[in-house]
């Protein structure tokens, strides 16, 4: 835990205003973000993970707002941003986003190469001929083959794993700190997938940047990250090492989560679904939000939201199961089984 | 394994697309049963043909060779008339992305009705009602939903009222096409449960269509592998985890995410590359290696497949 903290969210607070409502998308998010690692955000649709992140970058919808709390980016408060010049300094030279779905994040009346090459002449002060080879060598370098014939060609031209590679290329084109992944990968089948993340992964290594990945696959989760965060409406309400999330859970969330999968379900039993939704976020949340779908909730949960307690010095989880006062209560069985089967794999 | 019903049977089925010298070869050589009250998987890729036969069985897609017969009978080319509807009665389908399949302007009512109206399945007003008032429930819906629309609901929710649509013909046979992927990981459960009870209470059988290997094992009983259109292994689910013979089968297996940290971390990517298969002399054929295990391949990759296995 001596690494370099890059970035520190601190007690983030994002609003939207609809209609004359306000939701809260974002409830309180903490999250600090080392040099050189690898964090993922799980969660549901509509949890705020998506939204939570492009604040780091200025790229919330135009009727949101940060109203509370502080994003530390080196001595930047990012949450203080009002203008594009200031966030034009950060967006695509320090952090970096790949967006989930490369149909629709290039511009289908424009060359791939124009496309890689407008980023780097935007953000790196390169021009013309300069620019144009940077372009191909980045094409190069995300291994798209033929770069010269494939630079004059459109994006409808390219398969969905390739033009994910461009968009990606576009990301790192100015070797960015962060690099923020929102489902880099839902649009593609499994065998591009696993060639996406392991060209994230060497891109990362190469280039020592600090990756950032959305995603509510955790089967992807367990393969990239070193570092899980899991939200429920709007707040972060686990987090820790990996192995720690997968084989030591303790907020009844990441417990449904991993159960649900059918990955680790049992052949002709059902599987533990999550019943019930969301809480509407446009109404204030009393208690633990996730208790109303959580048949072992305790009294309490519907009453008083719980702090974060410590598991260990890297992971905490924000349950009242963990209070001393709490009855005992056991891990649910599908996380014993993960447990029992990393243990006997060793 | 003899005295299982076949419900499905398909014979060397071709499919092709467009004509002439711009024709393609979508599926090629496909050969498989599917028995009555099993789930049959097939998996694959995107643009390997999956989705094809599925739709090629429940008569969307013309076939250009081979046969489709159910219970025995030939539902492909040209059939009468009763035939053709009975088809379309007994084998229903489901959709993968609940918000597309839905007729957004038209009420849950007459979404889930409309087959109904169409083979006048109902004797008045009042039974109609209650035929849909009953395939609500039996998807875990509230009956007054049936006034409301589409957009009115979750994603989980929607493919619900396509499950319900489906269900209201009374099918033997439900092709359900990717019915989890565009889904929410938390509520993907809460379908394939219901798919699951529905299998049991109404004696269902499926073709189910997915590209993730590990959500198919879950739910199938046997699962075939297809990739450009040719099915390349086909096994019980369990073997098929087991002993997967067919290098493609085998990439398949290494590229899906387990969640699962310390197995992900160790494991070795395997890359298919089609051009290691040498077709030129030594032809390959379709060929039961082992009871109820298929694999496709030449004498010398059988032998090996062989070996493999222990043979």
């Amino acid at each position: 835990m001596d690494k370099e903290i890059v970035l520190s969210a601190r007690d983030v607070e994002i609003e939207f205003s609809m209609r004359g409502k306000t939701l809260k998308a974002v409830r309180k998010c903490s999250l600090d973000l080392y040099q050189g690692e690898t964090l993922a955000i799980v969660g549901e649709s509509g949890s705020g993970k998506s939204v939570f992140t492009k604040s780091f970058l200025g790229m919330t919808d135009a009727n949101g707002h940060i109203v509370g709390g502080s994003i530390m980016y080196h001595d930047q408060d990012l949450s203080k941003f009002k203008t594009e010049k200031e966030w034009m300094s950060i967006r695509g030279k320090k952090i970096s986003m790949v967006m989930q779905d490369p149909m629709t994040s290039l511009n289908p009346l424009k060359k791939i190469g124009k496309q890689i090459q407008e980023s780097i002449e935007l953000n790196q002060g390169l021009k013309g001929d300069d620019a144009k080879a940077k372009a191909l060598d980045m094409m190069k370098k995300v291994g798209i083959a033929e770069a010269e014939r494939r630079f004059e060609q459109y994006p409808h031209e390219f398969s969905g794993g390739m033009r994910q590679r461009v968009v990606i290329a576009i990301a790192v084109a100015c070797n960015p700190e962060i690099l923020i992944c929102d489902e880099p990968t839902t649009a593609l089948d499994v065998t591009i997938q696993a060639q996406i993340l392991n060209l994230i992964r060497d891109l990362q290594k190469e280039l020592q940047m600090t990756v950032i990945y959305i995603t509510h696959d955790l089967g992807v989760v367990a393969n990239v990250a070193d570092r899980v965060a899991v939200m429920y409406a709007g707040q972060i309400v686990e987090f820790g090492q990996v192995n720690e999330i997968f084989y030591n859970a303790w907020h009844p969330y990441t417990w449904a989560l991993l159960s649900s999968l059918p990955q680790l379900g049992v052949k002709g039993e059902d599987l533990p679904a999550i019943e019930g939704t969301p809480p509407n976020l446009f109404n204030e949340v009393k208690g633990d939000a996730f208790a109303p779908r959580n048949p072992k909730a305790l009294a309490i949960d519907f009453e008083e939201e719980p702090p974060f307690f410590e598991v260990s010095p890297t992971h905490k989880a924000k349950t009242w199961y963990l209070d001393p006062r709490a009855p005992e209560i056991e891990q649910p069985h599908t996380i014993q089984k993960l447990r029992k089967n990393m243990s006997d794999g060793r | 394994m003899a005295d299982r019903e076949k419900l499905i049977e398909v014979k060397d089925l071709q499919i092709t697309f467009g004509s002439g010298r711009r024709s393609f070869v979508a599926v090629d050589d496909v050969n498989f049963d599917i028995y009555k009250g099993e789930t049959f998987s097939l998996v694959g890729e995107s643009g390997s043909g999956k989705t094809t036969i599925g739709r090629a069985i429940v008569r969307i897609n013309p076939i250009s060779s081979g046969e489709i017969l159910f219970k025995g009978q030939r539902i492909s080319g040209k059939i009468s008339r009763e035939l053709d509807k009975e088809v379309v009665k007994k084998c229903q389908m489901i959709f993968q992305d609940p918000l597309a399949s839905l007729n957004e302007r038209a009420k849950v009512d007459y979404i889930i009705s409309e087959g109904l109206i169409n083979h006048h399945l109902y004797k008045d007003e009042d039974d109609r009602k209650r035929k849909v008032e009953n395939a609500l429930h039996e998807v875990g819906l509230l009956p007054e939903f049936a006034s409301r629309f589409p957009h009115e609901f979750s994603g989980g929710q929607r493919q619900r009222i396509g499950i319900a649509r489906a269900l209201i013909m009374e099918p033997e046979f439900v092709v359900a096409d990717e019915p989890i992927s565009a889904l929410d990981v938390s509520i993907r459960a809460q379908v394939l449960n219901l798919l699951n009870r529905l299998k049991k209470s109404r004696g269902l059988t499926y073709l189910f269509i997915a590209h993730d290997l590990s959500v198919v094992r879950f739910i199938s009983d046997r699962i075939a592998v297809i990739h450009k259109g040719r099915i390349v292994e086909l096994a019980d689910s369990e073997e098929l985890f087991q002993n997967p013979l067919h290098p493609y089968t085998k990439a398949l297996l290494s590229a899906v995410p387990v969640p699962d940290p310390e197995i992900e971390k160790k494991k070795q990517l395997l890359v298919y590359d089609p051009s290691m298969h040498d077709y030129a002399v030594d032809k390959p054929v379709w060929c039961e290696i082992k009871p109820q295990h298929f694999v496709y391949g030449n004498e010398k990759e059988l032998d090996q497949y062989r070996k493999e296995l222990g043979l």
